[in-house]
């Protein structure tokens, strides 16, 4: 299963990123992961969180422009080697990943892809035994 | 059928308002020449006295005035009345940093809010209509003649003025508002938070809209109603000349009747002051036949357009001009190329983009710097910033193709941009010239 990621356009200016930080935290949303694009004069935030729909509207609220992206979690040792492992999967099944992020965990590791055709992608990396994560998984990480 | 408020005069032949124009511009010239020492001066110049003026062709002979000359004769110098004659003032909103204050008798109100009126009615107004009035009330001539020319059309007149845009929409809803008159940019803002809250076109009882005192596209119209739901007419006027409803949109929405029986248009090169033959574009100059208090002659608007005589399915006879290409006080000329913020609402709009932006000029090193502001949307953001940036060049693209000069433009916050309830400031010119 993708998990939705959201995304959100940003003046590449002082202060920007704290004010969507506080309107997550005003409205307890936490953020599980968090990226950052950039241009010269925007950029754009990609965030897993735990409430994706309380984020979405709160930020909506806030004059934020802010849409929803599938996106695939994979969970990994954390320890050399795993990621290198993962990217073999993806290189055999010739899923291109527009971009990634990832974070370490307690026990394990978190990477999050962004790939083209994310169904084509998830179906053809079940199929050699790699299990995307749920919203739910990634919730309680 | 029409709808109108006065149709002898509106739908008069030709031949009629000629006549009327000929026997009112002498008369008035000679009112000028006997009230106006300012004027009489400028005639005395160019060596023309009223026996000169015969009829309506003698026009040509007078001389301008212009914005200056409205500086210079600040604030009684062209007032024909004494001050006890006068009921009311009004004055500019003073966006290019020159005010001026003109005078009214109560004749001088009556005429002008007959004309408000017949724009009303134009728009489809009737004494079943409830009409909001969203302009500005004071000094700023949109609340004053929208609000009288509602009355005399007899609508149950909604005096809300501008701002607090929860407030509007309140009495829109609640008192069932059939008629909208505001700034163009306004109407939008109304439109995009009625949207937000939930309204769609349908949910909304407006039917017409009367939007001006400002540029605005025809892409900016189309999408006003489509969002409110209406049919939006565009009302020109200028206060020099006594307010909105100097010329409006029919049900036609192509080009402004111009009331002639109480202003008589010519089209000028703004370089030589030739009088253009019809259907030339060039700058609009008003005289008004029977105004009392603040009566000018040959006054040069600045604002660049076309007028036409062809027949106007509405029924009206009165000269049509076109949707100013800008005043050309708003006109920007950068790089030497001359640059109207109504064409880069236009190519905004084209690309799915709101009527909000902004335009920033600068000068570095004797170059003029070009930018354009303007708000993200949630149709148009995407998670893939190689699609931003492709979606920001197609704009760049567009602005060059439109313009002939290369903008930068810069994509920023929604609702980072101020809106305008009056109206909007569009440009931020910092160039020390």
């Amino acid at each position: 299963m993708s998990v939705n990621q959201v995304s959100v356009f940003l003046e590449n200016k002082a202060g920007t990123l704290n004010k969507l930080t506080e309107v997550l935290a005003a409205n307890n949303v936490n953020i599980r992961a968090l990226s950052l694009a950039e241009t010269s004069e925007f950029g754009i935030v990609r965030m897993l969180v735990n409430d994706v729909f309380e984020a979405t509207n709160v930020l909506k609220e806030n004059n934020f422009v802010a849409t929803l992206t599938p996106v695939l979690a994979y969970a990994i040792e954390d320890k050399a080697g795993y990621l290198n492992n993962l990217l073999q999967n993806f290189s055999a099944a010739e899923v291109n990943i527009e971009y990634m992020y990832a974070f370490a965990g307690k026990e394990r590791a978190y990477m999050i892809f962004r790939v083209n055709d994310t169904k084509r992608a998830e179906s053809l990396l079940n199929s050699k035994g790699l299990k995307s994560l749920t919203q739910e998984e990634i919730s309680a990480v | 059928m029409g709808n109108y408020f006065q149709e002898e005069i509106e739908c008069a032949p030709l031949e009629k308002i000629r006549a009327l124009q000929d026997e009112l511009l002498p008369k008035q010239v000679r009112y000028v020449w006997e009230n106006v020492p300012y004027y009489r001066k400028k005639m005395e110049e160019q060596g023309v006295t009223p026996d000169d003026i015969k009829s309506a062709a003698d026009l040509h002979k007078l001389p301008f005035l212009s914005k200056a000359d409205l500086k210079a004769a600040y604030p009684y110098g062209l007032l024909a009345v004494p001050l006890k004659d006068c009921v009311r003032i009004q004055s500019t909103s003073g966006t290019t940093g020159k005010r001026v204050i003109v005078f009214y008798t109560q004749e001088d109100l009556d005429l002008w809010e007959d004309c408000c009126a017949r724009a009303i009615c134009a728009a489809g107004g009737t004494n079943e209509d409830v009409c909001q009035v969203s302009y500005g009330y004071g000094l700023f001539t949109g609340g004053a003649g929208l609000d009288g020319g509602s009355h005399k059309v007899g609508c149950l007149t909604v005096p809300t003025s501008s701002g607090n845009t929860e407030r509007q929409i309140m009495f829109i809803m609640d008192l069932q508002a059939t008629i909208l008159c505001c700034t163009p940019s306004y109407a939008a803002y109304i439109g995009e938070t009625l949207k937000e809250m939930g309204y769609k076109p349908e949910d909304i009882p407006l039917k017409a809209g009367i939007f001006g005192a400002e540029a605005w596209s025809e892409e900016m119209r189309r999408d006003i109603e489509k969002t409110l739901g209406i049919k939006a007419y565009d009302i020109y006027g200028l206060t020099e000349i006594s307010g909105p409803g100097v010329a409006f949109e029919c049900s036609e929405q192509r080009g402004m009747h111009i009331q002639e029986d109480h202003f008589i248009a010519e089209i000028i090169d703004p370089n030589t002051g030739e009088v253009l033959p019809e259907g030339s574009q060039g700058e609009l100059v008003f005289t008004s036949l029977d105004k009392k208090a603040f009566p000018l002659i040959r006054y040069r608007t600045r604002d660049i357009c076309t007028l036409t005589r062809e027949k106007c399915s509405c029924g009206r006879t009165h000269v049509r001009m076109t949707k100013p290409k800008g005043r050309s006080d708003d006109m920007l000329i950068i790089r030497g190329v001359n640059v109207f913020p109504s064409q880069i609402e236009t190519v905004l709009m084209n690309n799915g983009y709101a009527a909000n932006y902004q335009i920033i000029v600068g000068r570095v090193n004797n170059t003029d710097t070009f930018e354009v502001k303007v708000e993200m949307t949630p149709d148009m953001f995407t998670d893939n910033l190689g699609e931003v940036q492709a979606r920001r060049k197609v704009l760049e693209d567009g602005l060059k193709a439109m313009l002939g000069i290369k903008a930068k433009v810069t994509l920023v916050a929604p609702k980072s941009i101020a809106r305008s309830e009056g109206k909007a400031v569009r440009v931020i010119d910092t160039r020390k010239i």
